[in-house]
């Protein structure tokens, strides 16, 4: 049952965007992130969704999968969309009394917010999972602590945090599958995971997480002797056998990005 | 190689347990690995086996005597990350001993630690990986290997240290017979074909019949160190010991017992065919 988990959904392929470093992949959702939320207009909108279904195509992932990773999200922007659907102030377009004074009213200018905060976190969720989908979570951390590395000198401690974060990823399948395995032990003895309230449910876990937290333990501390026996003495003095380099894809990807962005922001600002 | 001088060793005592007395897990025990040899190490659980391993590079440091390791001393912190890297250990469980989700990954975090040149780490990944014959598996995620495959880049991962010696804590105690064949012939070779010093703890007696001298452990204590030949032919004692011997070397030993004139030193398969067939002819 936890078998299929596949954290951050990442897709191998041999695309552009998976052959670009992973620095400058973050960083550049970052600005693109960014850039969404410094644009309002619909031009500049389109240019940007236009953008979007670009990057997609440039992936070679399947559209649909990109649109599948909104499906979590789902709920949220349906929630944001309604509330500011219904309480942005301005002129009224269509208005209901309940009762009493109280009605509920939609504006022009909420239609105008609730169009725009749906497109902003499609675009937003649509993005970031682009990075997700085409970064393996190795690089990913790998591309983190490169990023973080400089704030070292400010006692940020950028390896620690990527080793952390790689080791939980290695740990993923080997504990999911444990709890598959106590869940089969424990239902054996005749624990019930599946029926009653959801107070039953949430008490059946207990004979599952105790057993669970307790190898985790055991694991973390043999995994520490294991890094120990292999001279394993933090970040310092360390070397890396990958070296992150920067070609020619990633600085037309950084150029690309420039542009498009003083353009989106021309558009906003200037016409 | 390795040189244990009166050694003697006790757990730290938790606070109830410093009201009783504390008993030694060892005592002036003294042992002396030659470079080159393989050496496996029998015993019964809690005779002290894991414990004696952990010596021999430094991760239990001890309480009396000493611990050279490559003529350099364990309880010295200047030396310790010489002595890891000369001496190093594969443990039993393969999936908490693994550090990276890829194979190549995992084999190249040794030599990161010791900050070595990242070509050459290159060089040496390649090299360990193809000696452990997982060349096709470079790219491979840790986790969809088997558990002998597992344990072949858990030594790869040691010996691309360039250690002398690696120690092995009943490595396949975890695994099925073929991830168990894979992970000793693995070892068989290393110590034959590039005179690694081998120091094999386990409990199967067929393992320790590949070793050229073995050593049985009884409470703390060495009670026998000779060649396997020798040791198994104390089949009486080792059974009173609670270990038991080669399945072949029970047979004879049982034959012999009914009156049938055989040698009482095979532990080997083919040997002890052979002397059969001799026998009946």
């Amino acid at each position: 049952m936890f078998k299929d988990i596949t954290i951050g959904q990442y897709i191998s392929g041999d695309s552009f965007l998976h052959k670009m470093d992973a620095r400058v992949k973050i960083i550049l959702t970052f600005a693109v992130i960014i850039l969404l939320f410094m644009i309002s207009d619909p031009i500049p909108y389109a240019v940007f969704i236009a953008f979007a279904v670009f990057l997609v195509f440039l992936s070679k992932i399947p559209p649909l999968y990109v649109l599948k990773g909104l499906r979590p999200m789902v709920f949220i922007i349906v929630f944001t969309v309604i509330i500011n659907l219904f309480l942005t102030p301005g002129e009224t377009l269509w208005q209901q009394k309940i009762f009493f004074d109280w009605s509920i009213k939609i504006t022009y200018e909420g239609v105008r917010m609730g169009i725009l905060m749906f497109l902003r976190l499609t675009l937003l969720v649509g993005v970031t999972s682009l990075l997700t989908l085409t970064t393996s979570p190795i690089m990913l951390t790998d591309g983190i602590e490169n990023i973080l590395k400089p704030l070292e000198i400010i006692k940020v401690p950028a390896h620690e945090i990527a080793m952390m974060m790689s080791i939980a990823i290695r740990f993923i399948p080997t504990l999911a599958e444990e709890t598959d395995k106590i869940i089969k032990a424990q239902t054996a003895r005749g624990a019930d995971f599946d029926s009653g309230n959801i107070i039953m449910r949430a008490k059946a876990m207990i004979p599952l997480l105790v057993p669970l937290f307790v190898s985790a333990f055991r694991r973390a501390d043999e995994l520490a002797t294991a890094m120990d026996a292999r001279c394993y003495h933090g970040g310092k003095n360390r070397t890396r056998m990958k070296q992150a380099k920067m070609c020619a894809r990633d600085y037309i990807a950084v150029g690309t990005i420039i542009v498009f962005a003083a353009a989106l922001l021309l558009m906003q600002y200037l016409i | 190689m390795i040189k244990c001088e009166n050694l003697t060793y006790a757990y730290p005592a938790s606070e109830e347990e410093q009201a009783v007395k504390i008993k030694n897990v060892f005592e002036n025990l003294n042992l002396k690995i030659e470079k080159g040899s393989f050496t496996a190490v029998l015993g019964h659980n809690g005779c002290g086996k894991s414990t004696l391993a952990k010596h021999f590079n430094a991760i239990l440091l001890p309480t009396g005597g000493k611990v050279y390791v490559a003529g350099m001393d364990t309880s010295r912190y200047e030396y310790l990350f010489d002595i890891r890297k000369n001496a190093g250990m594969v443990f039993q469980n393969p999936d908490n001993q693994i550090v990276a989700a890829i194979v190549e990954d995992e084999v190249a975090f040794a030599p990161e630690n010791l900050g070595v040149e990242p070509s050459e780490i290159r060089r040496r990944v390649d090299d360990v990986l193809k000696i452990v014959g997982m060349s096709d598996y470079t790219t491979a995620s840790t986790a969809g290997l088997s558990g002998g495959q597992k344990q072949r880049v858990a030594i790869a991962s040691i010996l691309a240290m360039e250690p002398e010696c690696i120690i092995l804590d009943e490595p396949t105690a975890m695994l099925d017979p073929q991830g168990r064949k894979e992970v000793i012939s693995t070892v068989k070779m290393l110590n034959e074909k590039k005179h690694i010093t081998v120091i094999l703890i386990t409990h199967y007696m067929d393992e320790a019949t590949q070793a050229d001298r073995v050593i049985v452990m009884q409470k703390g204590d060495i009670i026998m160190d000779d060649v396997p030949k020798k040791v198994f032919s104390r089949v009486d004692e080792l059974k009173a010991l609670g270990l038991d011997v080669p399945q072949v070397t029970e047979l004879t030993h049982m034959l012999k017992d009914y009156g049938y004139n055989l040698p009482d030193d095979i532990i080997d398969i083919d040997e002890c065919a052979n002397e059969l067939i001799k026998f009946l002819k």
